[in-house]
């Protein structure tokens, strides 16, 4: 199954939600949206299911355009953030539903549930009403409900956001396996990085109403093309500095802090550039005498579970080492720093990707 | 040793107080009245449980209170479907969602005797809007007169003050119901029966076990509408529990058998909205 969007971008009440987006998603493959919330994940999805229709630009499903066709002729089921289901009914009648809708025999509704439901371990509970199961459960219980059906797209909107962190690992771990089994293309939207990266498959990154980059979901982080698809892609986000690079030394711009230009950037013309480096490769220089050090103003620091977060001003921006094990530092104090420069990115000053090195 | 802090009891003071005045209190009176005979110049002999025995096997007893579960039965069946189908029919957003919640509100900010006297005018035979119309078009209708459109005015009347608070209720609860839901069901193809039947009234159940416990507590306490709109008449016609209570409690002045009314009432109230909201609620969770 193909899905495309040709040129589509949507205007609501004068105000743009999508602007001109053209995607081709991989087939059958797991395909993610990465963004902030109010990216316009969800709003990209229903353009995709065809709950709503683009303003501008085609929708082209298995190559036939399917601009203005209603989403129940589609073939497509969708998982949201919230657990619906139908509240009344049992967990057996709630999957069965869009069956029943497409007239299925009895018998087949029967073997389709039962399969599903041992898939998704909720065959213990086939009886009962969604209100009498856990959050985990509802959940999969909506998972079921859009798995039955056979349907060619699967959008899972944010499914695991409302889940507790323990669920949610679980759950994590068996999405890749169960959509795996039957021929169909996912969409899964997530605000996380960290998800992105488990779940592999391929990453759109989105920024404001559009796609910044698509692609394998490890060569974007590694190689994002611009700033945006790096700080959509970093959580915390993306520490960047302006530097002038001259010969194999790079200085920060009004200051005379600087470090060695790491391998993959020598062959960069000498000028002005944006550095770019994710908090896990900016760490406490405890000790060390040598390399990319910084110095800067603790602004915040947390320790949470077996790590630390420093928030410290890095000549003007406001940077963040993360780390693992406990660091503890006072606000207000100059603590050093040693940025690993064999896991940087440069970007020109209008925020092209220029290099990148580590990732 | 732990002092224990008895402050707490100025805390409650009020609430106490509140509840004891304007609760427990009367009703105890109503208790107290409701075994003894009473004269003038305060005299008052026990009499035990003969106003209840006389209440319940009283005729007009009888028939006030088959009135008034007709009445009651009637109002329910017209308020809840058609204020569940106003809130359906209501825009979710916008300016006409504003304007449609204040005329919604409207009837229910009118004070009660207002709504009798309005409804009264109205339904005149001779200078009302309703009733002149209606005797133009060549039906004829009298409601002081027959009992038929007297009943017919009272329920047109109550339908068009207290629906509204049925609509509100379902809007609220129907606004409350996640986009989401909407959306799975256009995916899944649910027609709009389906989606009513098996999303939006399992989402309103509450609000609406809400509302038909409201209105049917309120319908028996009615008192003002239909005291201003008929006074009970045409003879007994639409005398209800309440107005034939007043009649007898202050008509006569036979504190003990309306005491003893007031109280077969009271439980009859009582005993409904227990069943009603036990047979709603059950089998939820615990």
């Amino acid at each position: 199954m193909t899905l495309a969007l040709k040129n589509v971008s949507l205007r609501v009440d004068g105000l743009m939600h999508i602007y001109d987006t053209s995607i081709e998603l991989v087939p059958n493959g797991f395909n993610i949206l990465l963004g902030t919330t109010l990216a316009g994940k969800t709003t990209l999805m229903r353009l995709m299911a065809g709950l709503v229709v683009p303003t501008h630009g085609e929708v082209w499903f298995n190559g036939v355009d399917v601009t203005g066709v209603a989403v129940q002729k589609r073939n497509v089921s969708m998982v949201y953030q919230q657990f619906i289901n139908y509240p009344n009914m049992s967990v057996f009648d709630n999957i069965a539903s869009p069956l029943r809708l497409a007239r299925y025999n009895k018998d087949e509704i029967k073997q389709r549930v039962s399969e599903v439901a041992r898939l998704l371990r909720l065959d213990p509970f086939l009886k009962r009403k969604p209100s009498e199961l856990s959050g985990g459960q509802q959940q999969r219980c909506a998972m079921a409900r859009a798995l039955v059906k056979d349907s060619d797209l699967v959008l899972l909107d944010e499914p695991l956001a409302n889940l507790d962190y323990k669920l949610r690992e679980e759950l994590r771990e068996e999405l890749p396996r169960l959509f795996a089994t039957r021929e169909r293309t996912v969409v899964y939207a997530t605000t996380e990085p960290s998800e992105a990266l488990l779940l592999g498959g391929y990453t759109a990154a989105m920024d404001e109403g559009r796609i910044t980059q698509f692609g394998p979901t490890g060569e974007i982080y590694r190689r994002p093309a611009d700033r945006v698809t790096a700080s959509v892609f970093s959580d915390p986000p993306i520490n960047t500095v302006a530097v002038r690079k001259h010969g194999a030394r790079f200085t920060v711009i009004g200051s005379d802090a600087g470090w060695r230009v790491c391998d993959a950037f020598t062959r960069v013309a000498d000028g002005e550039y944006e550095f770019a480096v994710r908090p896990h490769h900016v760490r406490p220089a405890n000790g060390v005498a040598d390399g990319a050090i910084v110095e800067g103003k603790v602004l915040v620091a947390e320790i949470s579970g077996s790590e630390s977060t420093v928030h410290f001003d890095m000549h003007g921006q406001s940077w963040v080492s993360l780390t693992h094990g406990i660091h503890c530092f006072n606000v207000g104090q100059t603590a050093r720093f040693l940025i690993d420069i064999d896991h940087s990115m440069l970007f020109s000053m209008a925020g092209e990707l220029v290099a990148a090195q580590g990732g | 040793m732990k002092t224990r802090n008895q402050k707490a009891w100025f805390l409650v003071a009020p609430v106490v107080l509140l509840v004891a005045f304007n609760a427990v209190i009367p009703l105890m009176t109503v208790v107290n009245y409701s075994v003894q005979e009473t004269f003038g110049d305060n005299l008052f002999f026990f009499e035990g449980m003969k106003w209840f025995e006389e209440v319940l096997s009283s005729e007009r007893f009888h028939d006030s209170l088959i009135r008034q579960l007709k009445f009651t039965f009637i109002i329910l069946a017209i308020q809840v479907p058609l204020g569940v189908a106003i809130a359906l029919a209501m825009p979710r957003k916008g300016f006409w969602a504003s304007v449609c919640l204040v005329l919604m509100a409207m009837p229910l900010l009118i004070p009660w005797n207002v709504v009798g006297a309005m409804w009264n005018i109205f339904a005149l035979p001779d200078i009302g809007l309703l009733g002149k119309t209606l005797n133009a078009m060549g039906i004829d209708y009298n409601f002081t007169r027959q009992p038929f459109a007297a009943w017919a005015t009272l329920i047109a009347m109550d339908v068009w003050h207290w629906t509204s608070l049925v609509v509100l209720l379902s809007y609220a609860g129907l606004s409350s119901i996640p986009d989401a839901y909407y959306q799975a069901a256009r995916i899944d193809g649910a027609s709009a029966w389906a989606v009513f039947r098996y999303i939006q009234l399992p989402k309103l159940k509450h609000v609406l076990t809400i509302a038909v416990l409201l209105r049917f507590m309120d319908s028996f306490n009615i008192y003002t509408e239909p005291f201003v709109l008929t006074g009970g008449g045409p003879g007994n016609t639409t005398t209800l529990l309440s107005l034939d209570l007043v009649k007898i409690a202050l008509g006569q002045f036979d504190l003990g058998p309306a005491a003893a009314m007031s109280l077969v009432y009271f439980l009859i109230i009582l005993l409904f909205s227990w069943i009603f909201y036990t047979v709603m609620t059950r089998g939820e969770d615990k």
